[in-house]
């Protein structure tokens, strides 16, 4: 066998590694009751707010302190803390993509994707909606 | 039937537009096919025939794609809002330099620029068809074919019910169902255009997307010589290619790194990379591009790792058409924060895909066993042994991140519902730090070895000096510089400190091969001026990233009476800093004031920031912005606002912001105090601390003063002054009402109660209308400017490299 081979096979055994040790780090998405069994492990909820519950934020007294409530397809409701400011367009969008754990009774959050009716580019649906202003 | 005469519509450019999509995939499936059949036939004449024929074909098209490009815009500059490309893109309001932005903000638009530059690298190629000898037409036959393919995605027909493409022209009346589009008079009532998503109204979004297309549209030139190779089993044509490639990796490399300036400039994730799938899908074709250009220059000097070139050149095109998948399809949707969404295109842009895969993987296979290696053996001290390896490393490399990457491809088809790690950054810099380490060391040592076997004696004599400046050099980094990034433990801090050397000894030991071994000539300085450049980018990361302070460390909200066990579960964020319109506020190395605010004639809203350094009470003034989103979108949009020094960034950018508009309706509530007497408010508490008689001496004549000294303590512990006051003129009282902005209370010293006991009474009002405020969060980076200086110096090195090898072309 030749040393090229040799070197090729050990990177590719290298990557592989890599990429399997990299499996021991992924996280799932979960659902809000599946999040609550796992308290303390990093999960990925799916969720929309939960309007009936007013979201608290004042920068006056703390800019790093958000906290408003969730619920999943399934129902079931959480209330999040994030410590960070609140995200513009967090109550209009559909959907939110929380990254965090469950602390107790609360999902300490890290990070929220939102994905708004026309996040960044222009979405067909969501422009069926849309009215348009009529001036006559 | 549609009888409806609809009034003031333009629809004479949409139908020319029409014609020409279909004009330019009619051509390009002509130009393919007499490519194909000029590059198979065995006839002199008859190929030259079947070129002729092709040439005018794909001229046809050219023109066909540019004037359609016009077109277009001649739709957006007008303003024809019966276009839902229009529409959807752009307003009245825009300045001009953004109405290109508009263009290739949707998928068709920027599917119309990639097939654009095809006809621009087509048409050179055609001129200079001489150069590129028997491959000439094979290559354009690919290059035709595939402008055949996105010709299909922005024509917009229907075929047995299958929508094929997305047309840029089409009308709004004919996309939406809106009851006014019912009217003839319909246009009267749209004024104006959704506009551009205010994102995008940047300038580095003007030029980022035209240079990043042209260098996805250049990898199908290699592409087309490998395929040209594969089909006539001969492999001469790798000196034919290098210009191509190097130029393409060249302006590849640039519009990933245009990208990334203007994610630093006007996203706010804080930095230029954040390991977003829409960035790794552009960046994973360049790794391979880079590995294809030294598997091919170690081919033609040693004969060896022809199929790894083939491979290499091969996947790097197929992977620019999955990062067109990824990115168009909307599969990356809960991943990525910037991916084009679904037009419902998804089986043609799987079909685009796999349409060159397939039969790549098939022909590469099927010629396997022809490709011949030499049977000799690599010398382990011969530069092809090791540039080999470091081609090795960047292509798995780039196969490590792609499959990252994919997880969202992996959930679809197997139903699994796997996420990104908890640090999906760090899960990546952990690995390709090692890669940096290897890739730097492998190009400083790599180029004093000589193909076939370099004697040891060589080596040591040749390397003695730069080694011996790369540690001084790196040794003062780490001394003055050093790595302040403490979070992942003393592994991967050792990781960034030897990479730091790594990247310091590519710097040191090109600069020295160039001007002793190469002489200091420019023709021969392409690769040494590109490994350079790739260093400085390395070390401009390195340094950057790993000692990125926050500057608006904020300590507030963490009260002394929450007892907090340990780390906070969240991990570091607590980043923002709120700012009162016009109070001073201590953040680090520097006191900041919130000046005031401006609004440009876009209605950007502009605050002025006040930074004074404590230590040299220099000032400057930062004006990170806001702009009203767009598209139904509430909220606003904030573009950074960074102070450049030569050797630091400070980098500020607005996270909220509250107006007094509200009307103030609380009125005092009177409290009977005396001294040394604390009274509560719904944030603290207050402390009557002395009161003070006729403090200042300069009073008028006939008056007295009584001023109240008050301690303002708040619940996380911050301490305030104020000093609210009465003023006696005979029986006239004046009362001097005193405020603690940051905590939203306006104190008044109303009368004395009991002159005896000394109580007095205190009005406090508790008003949340009393001040603007914004918070934000600072950041200092150092050593940014050597990543754009190193971007620079690389891609110039590239061009360079281009120019010396298609040079060398003509002279043969």
């Amino acid at each position: 066998m030749k040393k090229t081979h040799i070197a090729l096979l050990v990177l590719i055994a290298a990557a592989i590694v890599v990429l399997i040790s990299y499996t021991g780090d992924l996280s799932s998405y979960e659902t809000i009751a599946s999040a609550k069994q796992k308290e303390g492990k990093f999960v990925n909820l799916i969720v929309k707010m939960d309007k009936s519950v007013p979201v608290q934020y004042d920068p006056v007294k703390d800019p790093n302190l958000l906290q408003f409530n969730v619920q999943d397809s399934l129902g079931s409701k959480i209330s999040v803390v994030y410590h960070n400011t609140m995200p513009t367009d967090m109550e209009k969008s559909e959907r939110l993509v929380l990254k965090g754990k469950v602390q107790g009774d609360v999902f300490e959050c890290s990070s929220i994707v939102m994905k708004c009716p026309s996040k960044y580019k222009d979405n067909p649906n969501a422009m069926q909606d849309q009215p348009v202003t009529i001036s006559n | 039937m549609n009888t409806i005469q609809f009034l003031d519509e333009h629809l004479f450019p949409g139908q020319l537009g029409y014609f020409l999509t279909i004009l330019s995939l009619v051509a390009s499936l002509v130009a393919t096919y007499s490519f194909a059949r000029a590059f198979f036939s065995k006839e002199i004449s008859l190929r030259a025939q079947w070129e002729k024929l092709a040439k005018i074909a794909f001229f046809i098209e050219s023109v066909a794609v540019v004037s359609c490009f016009v077109v277009l815009f001649y739709i957006i500059y007008n303003h024809l809002f019966e276009y839902k490309y229009a529409y959807t893109h752009s307003d009245k309001n825009l300045p001009y330099q953004y109405l290109l932005s508009c263009f290739w903000e949707g998928q068709e638009g920027s599917f119309l620029l990639w097939s654009f530059w095809h006809c621009v690298l087509g048409l050179i190629l055609i001129a200079t068809k001489k150069k590129w000898g028997d491959s000439f037409s094979g290559v354009m036959m690919v290059v035709s074919f595939v402008q055949f393919c996105l010709a299909t995605m922005i024509v917009g027909l229907y075929i047995f019910d299958m929508k094929l493409g997305s047309s840029p022209f089409t009308l709004l009346r004919e996309e939406m169902s809106w009851p006014i589009l019912a009217r003839p008079d319909y246009l009267q009532l749209i004024k104006d255009g959704t506009g551009l998503n205010t994102l995008l109204q940047n300038y580095w979004m003007v030029i980022h997307p035209p240079v990043l297309f042209l260098g996805f549209a250049s990898t199908t030139i290699p592409f087309g010589f490998a395929v040209a190779g594969l089909l006539k089993k001969k492999h001469d044509w790798m000196d034919s290619c290098l210009p191509w490639a190097t130029f393409s990796a060249g302006i590849l490399g640039l519009g990933i790194m245009m990208g990334a300036a203007w994610a630093y400039e006007s996203l706010t994730f804080g930095g230029y990379w954040a390991w977003d799938p829409v960035e790794n899908a552009s960046l994973v074709p360049w790794l391979t591009l880079v590995s294809a250009i030294h598997g091919c220059i170690i081919y033609r000097k040693t004969g060896a790792s022809l199929k790894l070139t083939y491979l290499f050149f091969g996947i790097s095109f197929l992977l620019v058409l999955y990062s067109t998948f990824l990115t168009r399809s909307g599969i990356l949707g809960d991943t990525s924060v910037h991916a084009f969404t679904d037009l419902g295109m998804n089986a043609q842009l799987l079909g685009f895909l796999l349409i060159f895969v397939i039969p790549y993987f098939v022909l590469f296979f099927v010629r396997f066993k022809h490709m011949a290696e030499p049977q000799k053996e690599e010398a382990i001290d011969s530069r092809e042994f090791w540039m080999l390896i470091g081609s090795l490393i960047l292509f798995l490399s780039a196969v490590v991140i792609i499959s990252i990457t994919s997880i969202p491809v992996f959930n679809k088809i197997f139903g699994t519902k796997i996420a990104p790690p908890e640090d999906a950054a760090f899960a990546h810099n952990q690995v390709q730090v090692f890669v940096a380490i290897i890739i730097g060391l492998l190009t400083a040592t790599g180029q004093y070895l000589k193909y076939k076997g370099t004697t040891k004696a060589f080596l040591v004599q040749k390397l003695k000096m730069p080694l011996l400046v790369t540690i001084v050099i790196t040794a003062v980094v780490y001394i003055f510089v050093g790595v302040a990034f403490k979070e992942k433990g003393i592994g991967f801090e050792g990781a960034i400190y030897v990479a730091m050397f790594a990247a310091i000894y590519t710097i040191v030991a090109n600069i020295f091969f160039w001007m002793t071994m190469q002489k200091a000539k420019l023709k021969s300085a392409g690769s040494s001026i590109g490994h350079i450049g790739f260093g400085m980018v390395l070390l401009g990361i390195l340094i950057s990233s790993s000692n990125k302070t926050v500057l608006s460390w904020n300590t507030t909200g963490i009260s002394p009476l929450r007892v907090e066990s340990g780390k906070s579960p969240v991990g570091n964020p607590r980043e923002n800093i709120t700012l009162f319109e016009g109070i001073s506020t201590d953040m680090g190395k520097f006191m900041v004031t919130y000046v005031r605010d401006t609004f440009d004639n876009l209605d950007k809203r502009f605050f002025e920031l006040k930074f004074i350094e404590k230590e040299t009470q220099a000032a400057f003034f930062l004006y990170p912005d806001v702009l009203k989103n767009n598209k139904g979108m509430e909220g606003f949009s904030a573009n950074p606002s960074s102070k450049h020094y030569w050797n630091k960034d400070i980098f500020v950018y607005v996270t909220s912001f509250q107006d007094n508009s509200k009307e103030d309706t609380t009125s005092f509530k009177p409290n009977q105090m005396a001294i040394g007497d604390s009274i509560f408010y719904s944030n603290g508490y207050i402390k009557l601390e002395k009161v003070l008689v006729n403090p200042n001496a300069s009073r008028p004549a006939g008056t007295n003063e009584l001023v109240l000294q008050l301690a303002v303590t708040s619940k996380e512990g911050l301490k305030y002054t104020a000093s609210p006051g009465i003023v006696l003129e005979g029986m006239n009282l004046q009362s001097n009402v005193d405020t603690v902005k940051a905590q939203n209370l306006v104190l008044s010293f109303n009368k004395v109660i009991d002159q005896e006991k000394g109580t007095l009474e205190i009005g406090v009002k508790e008003s949340s209308a009393l001040t603007n405020l914004i918070t934000l969060k600072a950041y200092e980076f150092p050593f940014i400017n050597l990543l754009w200086l190193g971007v620079i110096i690389m891609t110039f090195g590239f061009g360079v490299a281009t120019w010396s090898r298609a040079s060398k072309l003509k002279e043969k």
